[in-house]
């Protein structure tokens, strides 16, 4: 059927099942608005403060969802304002197409009114982009950017189209998402690989014999649960494979909800803020098995030393991450799904009981003191998690509230947990919450912030209010950019620079001013009441600010330095 | 320090990379940009179709250590546009650039010196002038360097050079199968 560009556009966002989508409209994108306006009882357009915040909800909503994000934005400032959410989806491998539309043909290149080379600027920061200069490719190019987006190891995919192309008509022929495979461009990319298995490659079999066999030779093994085993929604297969095994696991902060925080294996997060068992886990250990982690520099703080008496054994599905920060002994490409399915069916069970004996020796939670003029993160992140249903979606922001959050929060199934790690993106929480919610109507979604990390994106709570969205807020107030002040105080003689916000705003005026209802707490009991009050506003579908008052001086612990040995602990 | 506790190499050396990639607009950019993030500055990068008219080969020469020209290797890997990628090893491949000089040539004893040593390097005169001679030479860098040499006691005006092209010697191609290739390709492949 013949069909405008924008229309064949909402025709390929409904043979991907798209009835989400996340943005903003201007200039270059009114026909695309002009189409969903039309299609409005298919697809529902959330309209965001911001595009950063458009951008951020789709993330959320995919991480949680473990769907493909959609997101939409014009030219020039719409793309530009993308930029730090489309970075903060590529670290952490989040599905997201984002699809913004450029100057018409004939301007492209003559710096028109609104126009950027957003291709050259979204390069480094998507797993692939198009640039659609031809409404004939449009449907061709939008099927292979949500294949790669969702494929292989995940990451945002940048579909930049010209105005002059969505109004633009060409042939459209309806083609259901099993099909996409084996047709067009995407067709010719899927015959391109080598292996015959094209859905579901499988991975080397003699790479698997041998992780057995170095299994079996080991004491003292040991697991890390990345991002990888949370993306492929590999928890089960992970968790068997742990309890097999009889191996203390780490969690890094992309793989929390993946092995339950509070499961007897778990020895808590790894790396710069991780607990003394994980930490000394790693440094004993006599066998590493790392699954879809990419040793960043905050978990393997020093490569030369990471896990030195172990072997070290990487099991990803993007070969390029094999040996680029830390040397391995060992590697097995695969889907980690697959990949550990075969191995829980080849090793018996296992009993490590000395070894984890010896590792649990060592504390897995920060004990945190109490304090009678504020209240302690321990405090408040117990009562939260008492008063929250267990399912509870947790959103995170940027600071110490964040190591906070994952160190004391147990979270207990992957999407669980959304948080920015590669990026480290403040202001990420909020809009990321939002995005949690519309795609998972039926659960609480929290949103843990500071009161730096929350100044940045707090315009979306308008988004949270309009479209009754609702999210509970927590800001742990200290009155300052504290992650940021501990190295100050740690490694700057105490030089506070550019770090104390001694400034507003007023958090529960400006929660007001959005129609939402706040209160400002410092005690235990304070907070129980405004908990309580969140939750019967929450069920009228209004979200709820808890400020929360936090004592400048907590920082996090343990704490090592980057660039040190992993057991240097700085702070305890 | 020539190596590190794994004994990786970090010595720097030219190093030469054979992509093939799709015949695309932008692949170009996204591969050099690989190297700009990277930090390293490229030494010679040619491009050309091969015998399928929808694939380009290039050939990329960077001075790195071997950590680094793994990373790349790597990351170029991964690319979706990127078919196949391979690193020539110095002793097995076979590297060419072609390169034009344009020489002063006012006198014709100087006219027949020069074409005397474009004779002896193989390399032939394209142009004639009343002042210049123009000639084409074939050959590696230190072929390349020998008649450049020889001819700045003539005064060269200009020259422009292809960049290395470069092949495996022998029976062994770029597409020849690997496992590595073959994970690689499991990352691309659409779930």
């Amino acid at each position: 059927m013949l069909m405008t560009g924008a229309k064949i556009l909402m025709e390929c966002l409904l043979e991907q099942g798209v009835d989400t989508v996340f943005g903003y409209p201007g200039g270059t994108n009114l026909n695309v608005y002009d189409e969903l306006y039309k299609y409005s009882d298919k697809i529902h357009n959330y309209l965001t403060s911001h595009e950063q915040g458009a951008a951020h909800a789709a993330d959320g909503y995919a991480r949680s969802t473990g769907k493909v994000g959609v997101c939409f934005a014009t030219s020039g400032p719409g793309a530009t304002n993308l930029t730090t959410g489309i970075a903060t989806a590529h670290l952490d491998s989040s599905p997201v197409v984002f699809i913004t539309c450029n100057v018409s043909g004939k301007l492209l290149g003559k710096d028109a009114f609104q126009e950027a080379d957003v291709i050259g600027i979204m390069m480094p920061i998507t797993k692939a982009q198009y640039l659609v200069r031809d409404v004939n490719t449009l449907a061709d190019d939008v099927r292979e950017a949500f294949a790669l987006a969702r494929s292989g190891r995940p990451g945002p995919v940048l579909i930049d189209i010209l105005k002059d192309v969505t109004t633009q008509t060409a042939e459209y022929d309806y083609l259901p998402r099993e099909q996409h495979y084996a047709h067009g461009t995407l067709g010719d990319l899927m015959m391109r690989a080598t292996t015959s298995a094209l859905r579901m490659p499988e991975p080397d079999r003699q790479d698997i014999e041998k992780l057995v066999a170095m299994i079996a030779e080991s004491d003292k093994p040991m697991l890390i649960c990345g991002g990888g085993v949370t993306r492929s929604r590999a928890h089960m297969e992970f968790r068997e494979f742990a309890r097999k095994l009889d191996a203390p696991t780490a969690i890094t902060l992309m793989g929390g909800g993946s092995m339950p925080g509070d499961d007897p294996l778990s020895t808590g997060m790894i790396g710069m803020h991780g607990s003394q068992a994980s930490n000394r886990a790693c440094d004993g250990c006599d066998l590493l098995i790392a699954v879809g982690c990419r040793f960043s520099d905050r978990v393997a703080l020093k490569p030369s030393t990471f896990a030195r008496n172990a072997k070290i054994v990487h099991i990803d599905i993007d070969r390029a991450e094999i040996n680029k920060n830390v040397r391995t002994d060992h590697h097995i490409i695969g889907n980690a799904k697959v990949v550990l399915a075969q191995l829980n069916a080849m090793i018996p069970q296992y009993d490590h009981s000395e070894w984890k004996r010896y590792v649990f020796s060592f504390p897995r939670e920060t004990e945190y003191d109490a304090s009678s003029s504020a209240l302690t993160p321990k405090e408040i992140l117990s009562t939260i998690s008492d008063m929250m249903p267990e399912d509870t979606i947790v959103a995170t922001d940027v600071g110490e509230h964040q190591m906070w959050s994952i160190q004391h929060f147990h979270f207990s199934y992957p999407g669980q947990l959304l948080t920015s790690g590669g990026f480290g993106t403040m202001g990420f929480g909020l809009g990321a919450a939002i995005g949690a919610k519309i795609g998972n109507p039926e659960k609480t979604v929290i949103h843990i912030t500071g009161d730096g990390s929350f100044r940045m994106n707090c315009n979306e709570l308008s988004t949270e209010a309009f479209y009754k969205a609702p999210v509970i807020t927590f800001i742990f107030n200290n009155g300052c950019l504290v992650m940021v002040r501990q190295w100050q105080e740690l490694m700057y003689n105490g030089r506070y620079s550019a770090t104390i916000l001694d400034r507003g705003p007023d958090f529960i005026k400006l929660a007001e001013a959005y129609g939402l209802k706040g209160s400002r707490v410092s005690s235990p009991d304070e907070l129980k009441a405004a908990i309580e009050e969140a939750l019967t506003e929450y069920k009228e579908g209004r979200g709820y600010i808890v400020e929360c008052t936090v004592a400048q001086s907590e920082l996090v612990r343990p704490m090592v330095n980057g660039g040190t040995h992993i057991t240097e602990f700085l702070l305890n | 320090m020539l190596s590190n506790r794994n004994g990786i190499s970090t010595v720097e050396t030219r190093r030469t990379l054979s992509v093939l990639v799709d015949n695309k607009p932008g692949v170009l950019s996204q591969i050099a940009r690989l190297f700009t993030r990277n930090g390293y500055n490229i030494e010679s990068f040619t491009a050309g179709t091969t015998i399928d008219e929808d694939i380009t080969r290039l050939t990329i020469e960077v001075t790195a250590d071997d950590s680094h020209t793994e990373l790349m290797v790597a990351q170029l890997s991964k690319m979706v546009p990127v078919h196949s990628v391979k690193l020539l090893e110095a002793d097995h491949v076979i590297r060419r650039e072609l390169v034009l000089f344009k020489v002063h040539a006012v006198t014709s004893e100087v006219r027949n010196e020069i074409i005397q040593v474009a004779n002896i390097f193989r390399g032939s005169v394209i142009d004639v002038s009343r002042e210049t001679l123009t000639l084409s030479i074939i050959g590696d860098e230190k072929k390349i360097d020998g008649v450049r040499d020889i001819l700045e006691g003539f005064g060269i005006i200009e020259l422009a050079r292809t960049g290395m092209i470069a092949l495996e010697r022998g029976k062994y191609t770029i597409n020849d199968e690997s496992k590595v290739k073959g994970e690689f390709n499991y990352g691309k492949n659409v779930l």
